[in-house]
C-alpha cells in the first residue's frame, strides 16, 4: 500500500487520533441519554464523528490518485522553533517562574528578549538594527500600553521596583 | 410617520458640535488601538469604558460607539494587512482581504471594507428604525432547535470557505466544536478536558486561537521560504482607492451582504458573525464575471460583502438588544454596562421611557459610522505605508503584539503558554494544507450549539424528530442539505477545484 496522498494522509491520522482522544476522556464524564444529556454526550458523539472522519480521509488518501503525492516537505525547524521560544521567553521573563523561584523582570526585558530571539528566527541578523527596533518596540509599548491603556503590566524587574 | 419622527428625535439629541467631537476622539481611539493586533473590540471598548464615565449619558454613548466602530474598522485593517483576525466576524475578511494585500491591493480592501460598512450602517440604522417592533415577533419564533439548526445551516455554509478538500473542512469544523467544548460545562458544572489545570476551566481563548494558529503559524511558515522567494507582499502598491470596475463588482456585493446582515442580525447569539459567513458563502456561489479574481485569490467581493454583512448585522442585533434585554453580543455586553453605570435600563422599556436616549443611540451609532469614513479614507495611505516595512522588522513587532495582546485579555502568563501551542498547531495545519477558518468558526459555535441541542431535546423529551417536524427548523435543514447537495454536485464540484486552481 502506498501513501498517495501524504499531505490528507497525515491530517486523517491526526483528526482519527484527536477525535478518539477526546470520545474516550468524554467517557469519564457522564453521557445521560438523548433528553438529559450528561456533559458528556456532545463530546463524545463528535469525537466519534472527527474520528470516522479522519478515517475517511485516510482511506482516500491511500485510493485517490495525486499528480505530485502531496508530499509535506521539509519542517521549517528554524523559524518554528525561534519564533515559539521567544513567546516562551517572553512569557517567563514577563511574570517569572514561581515553580522554579524566578522573578519576574518585567515587559521591558521581555521584550528585548522576544525580539532578539525571534530575529534569530530570520536569515540574516544584524546586532544593531535588532537593538535598534527593540528600543523602538520598547517605548512604542511603554507609551501605548502602559501610558496611555493603563493595562496592568509588570514593567520592571520585580527585584528594582520590590 | 413614526420612522421619521424618532429619527429625527434621535438626530436632535446626538447631533450636536460637542457629540461630534466626542464622536471623532472615540473613532480615532478606537482605530488606533483596535489596529494592534490581537486587540479586538471588545478589548478596546472594556479599556476605554473608563473614560466614558464622566461624561453626560448621550455623549458618552455617542463616544463609545465611536470607539466601538473605529476598534472593528481596526480589526478589518489588522485582518486584510497582516492576517491576523482580531475577532471573529473578521475571520472571513481575512481570506481575500489579505490576498489583495499581498497583490498590492491592500487600498481598495480597505476602502471597500470602510465604504461596505458604512452603507450597510445606514441601511441597518434604518430598518432599526422602521422596523424595530414588528420585527422583534421573527426573534420569538425561534425556539434552541432553529438554533441549532441554523447553526448547522451556518457550519454547512462554512464548509464552503475552505478551498481545500470538502472532507478535511468538515474535520476541522468537527475539532473546533470539540476544542469550544473544553472548560466548565454550564450545566453541571463539571470542567471538561480540563486536565486539572485551573485556567483551562474557563475554556480557550478565542484570541489565544486565533493569534496562535494564524499569526504565530503564518509567520513560521514565511519564514520558512527564503527571502528572495518569499512572497509576502508581491504586487507593487498601484491604487489607494478601488477602481470603476471595483465599484461595479463591489455594489452588488454590498448590496447582499447588507441584506442578509439585516436578517441575521435580528437573531440573538452570534447573528452578526452568522451573516458574514453567509454573506461570503453566497457571493462564492455566484458566478465569476470574466476576468474576475477567483474567491480566496483576492477577490473584492469577498472582503465587500462580509463587511457589510456585518455592520448591518451589528445594527440590527440592537433588536433583541432592546426587546428581549438580551445582548446578542459581547460588544453589546458591554454597552448594556455602559448604559446601567449611566442609569439608563435596557430593555423594552427603554423605547418608551426614554425615548431621546433610545434613539439618540440608534443616531449615535450612525454618527459613529459615519466618522469612521471621514476619519479611516484618508488614513488608508498610512496604514499602506506599514507594508513597506520590511518583513524582518515586521515579524519581530507582530510576535511582540500578538504575546502582549493575549496577555492582557486575562493578565495571565498561562495564555502565553497556550498560544505557543497553538503557534505549533497552525503551522501543523498549514503543513497538512489544513485550512484554520473552519476550526475557529466551529470553536465559536461549539458552546452554543451543544446548548441548544440540549434544550432542544430536553423539550422534546429526547425525541430528535422534533428538527424536522417545527417547520422553520425544517426549513434551515433543508436549506443545508441542499447546500451540501450542491457542493457536491460533481458539476459544481469541478467548478469549485477550477475556481482554487492555483496559479
Amino acid at each position: 500500500m502506498r501513501i498517495k496522498s501524504q499531505k490528507d494522509f497525515f491530517s486523517g491520522l491526526m483528526f482519527t487520533a484527536v477525535g478518539a482522544a477526546f470520545a474516550v476522556g468524554a467517557t469519564s464524564y457522564t453521557i445521560g441519554n438523548g433528553a438529559r444529556m450528561g456533559p458528556g454526550y456532545f463530546p463524545l458523539l463528535l469525537g466519534i464523528l472527527l474520528a470516522i472522519l479522519g478515517a475517511v480521509v485516510m482511506f482516500k488518501a491511500l485510493v485517490v490518485e495525486t499528480a505530485d503525492g502531496d508530499k509535506i516537505g521539509a519542517f521549517a525547524w528554524k523559524p518554528l522553533f525561534f519564533i515559539i521560544a521567544s513567546n516562551v521567553l517572553f512569557g517567563i521573563l514577563l511574570g517569572g517562574l514561581p515553580s522554579i523561584g524566578l522573578p519576574a523582570m518585567g515587559l521591558i526585558a521581555g521584550i528585548f528578549g522576544l525580539t532578539f530571539v525571534a530575529s534569530l528566527a530570520g536569515e540574516r541578523f544584524h546586532f544593531k538594527e535588532v537593538l535598534i527596533l527593540s528600543v523602538i518596540l520598547s517605548i512604542g509599548s511603554y507609551l501605548a500600553f502602559i501610558v496611555l491603556l493603563k493595562l496592568q503590566f509588570p514593567v520592571w524587574p520585580t527585584f528594582i521596583t520590590g | 410617520m413614526d420612522l421619521i419622527n424618532n429619527l429625527s428625535l434621535g438626530f436632535g439629541v446626538a447631533f450636536t458640535v460637542q457629540n461630534l467631537i466626542y464622536a471623532f476622539i472615540g473613532c480615532l481611539l478606537g482605530t488606533l488601538i483596535g489596529v494592534l493586533p490581537g486587540i479586538g473590540p471588545v478589548a478596546t471598548i472594556a479599556m476605554l469604558l473608563p473614560a466614558t464615565y464622566a461624561l453626560p449619558p448621550v455623549a458618552a454613548l455617542i463616544m463609545l460607539a465611536g470607539i466601538y466602530y473605529g476598534a472593528q474598522y481596526g480589526g478589518s485593517t489588522t485582518a486584510i494587512l497582516v492576517n491576523l483576525p482580531g475577532e471573529s466576524s473578521s475571520v472571513v475578511t481575512v481570506i481575500d482581504g489579505y490576498q489583495m494585500a499581498r497583490r498590492g491591493r491592500a487600498g481598495p480592501a480597505l476602502a471597500a471594507a470602510g465604504m461596505g460598512s458604512f452603507f450597510a450602517g445606514c441601511v441597518g440604522t434604518l430598518i432599526l428604525a422602521a422596523f424595530a417592533a414588528p420585527l422583534t415577533e421573527v426573534a420569538f419564533k425561534f425556539g434552541p432547535a432553529e438554533y441549532f439548526s441554523l447553526m448547522i445551516l451556518g457550519l454547512i455554509g462554512a464548509v464552503v470557505l475552505a478551498s481545500g478538500s470538502l472532507l478535511k473542512a468538515i474535520a476541522m469544523i468537527v475539532l473546533g466544536l470539540l476544542l469550544g467544548l473544553i472548560g466548565t460545562d454550564v450545566n453541571s458544572g463539571v470542567a471538561r478536558f480540563s486536565f486539572d489545570i485551573p485556567e483551562l476551566t474557563d475554556g480557550i481563548g478565542f484570541i489565544v486561537i486565533a493569534m496562535g494558529v494564524f499569526g504565530y503559524g503564518e509567520i513560521i511558515s514565511n519564514l520558512s521560504v527564503k527571502e528572495e522567494h518569499r512572497e509576502v507582499f508581491t504586487g507593487k502598491v498601484t491604487h489607494l482607492y478601488p477602481s470603476a470596475e471595483d465599484f461595479k463588482r463591489m455594489t452588488p456585493a454590498v448590496l447582499r451582504g447588507t441584506a442578509i446582515g439585516s436578517l441575521l442580525g435580528i437573531l440573538p447569539g452570534g447573528g452578526a458573525l452568522l451573516a458574514a459567513f453567509a454573506a461570503y458563502t453566497i457571493e462564492k456561489k455566484t458566478k465569476l464575471k470574466p476576468g474576475e479574481v477567483p474567491f480566496g485569490k483576492g477577490n473584492i467581493r469577498g472582503v465587500a460583502a462580509p463587511e457589510s454583512a456585518n455592520n448591518a448585522g451589528s445594527q440590527t442585533s440592537f433588536i433583541p438588544l432592546l426587546t428581549l434585554g438580551i445582548p446578542p453580543n459581547a460588544v453589546m455586553a458591554l454597552m448594556v454596562g455602559a448604559m446601567t453605570i449611566h442609569n439608563i435600563q435596557p430593555g423594552p422599556q427603554v423605547m418608551t421611557s426614554n425615548p431621546e436616549l433610545f434613539w439618540g443611540l440608534i443616531a449615535s451609532m450612525w454618527i459613529g459610522n459615519l466618522m469612521l469614513v471621514i476619519l479611516n479614507l484618508p488614513l488608508i495611505g498610512l496604514w499602506i505605508k506599514l507594508l513597506t516595512v520590511p518583513y524582518r522588522w515586521l515579524f519581530p513587532a507582530i510576535v511582540l503584539f500578538c504575546a502582549i495582546g493575549v496577555y492582557s485579555t486575562n493578565n495571565n502568563t498561562f495564555d502565553i503558554w497556550m498560544v505557543a501551542i497553538f503557534g505549533v498547531i497552525g503551522y501543523l495545519f498549514i503543513k497538512l494544507g489544513a485550512e484554520p477558518a473552519p476550526l475557529l468558526l466551529g470553536f465559536i459555535l461549539g458552546p452554543m450549539m451543544e446548548e441548544n441541542l440540549r434544550r432542544a431535546l430536553l423539550l422534546s423529551r429526547g425525541d430528535w424528530s422534533v428538527f424536522v417536524t417545527r417547520p422553520l427548523s425544517a426549513s434551515l435543514l433543508a436549506a443545508a442539505a441542499l447546500l451540501l447537495v450542491i457542493v457536491l454536485t460533481p458539476a459544481i464540484k469541478s467548478k469549485r477545484e477550477e475556481a482554487f486552481v492555483e496559479d
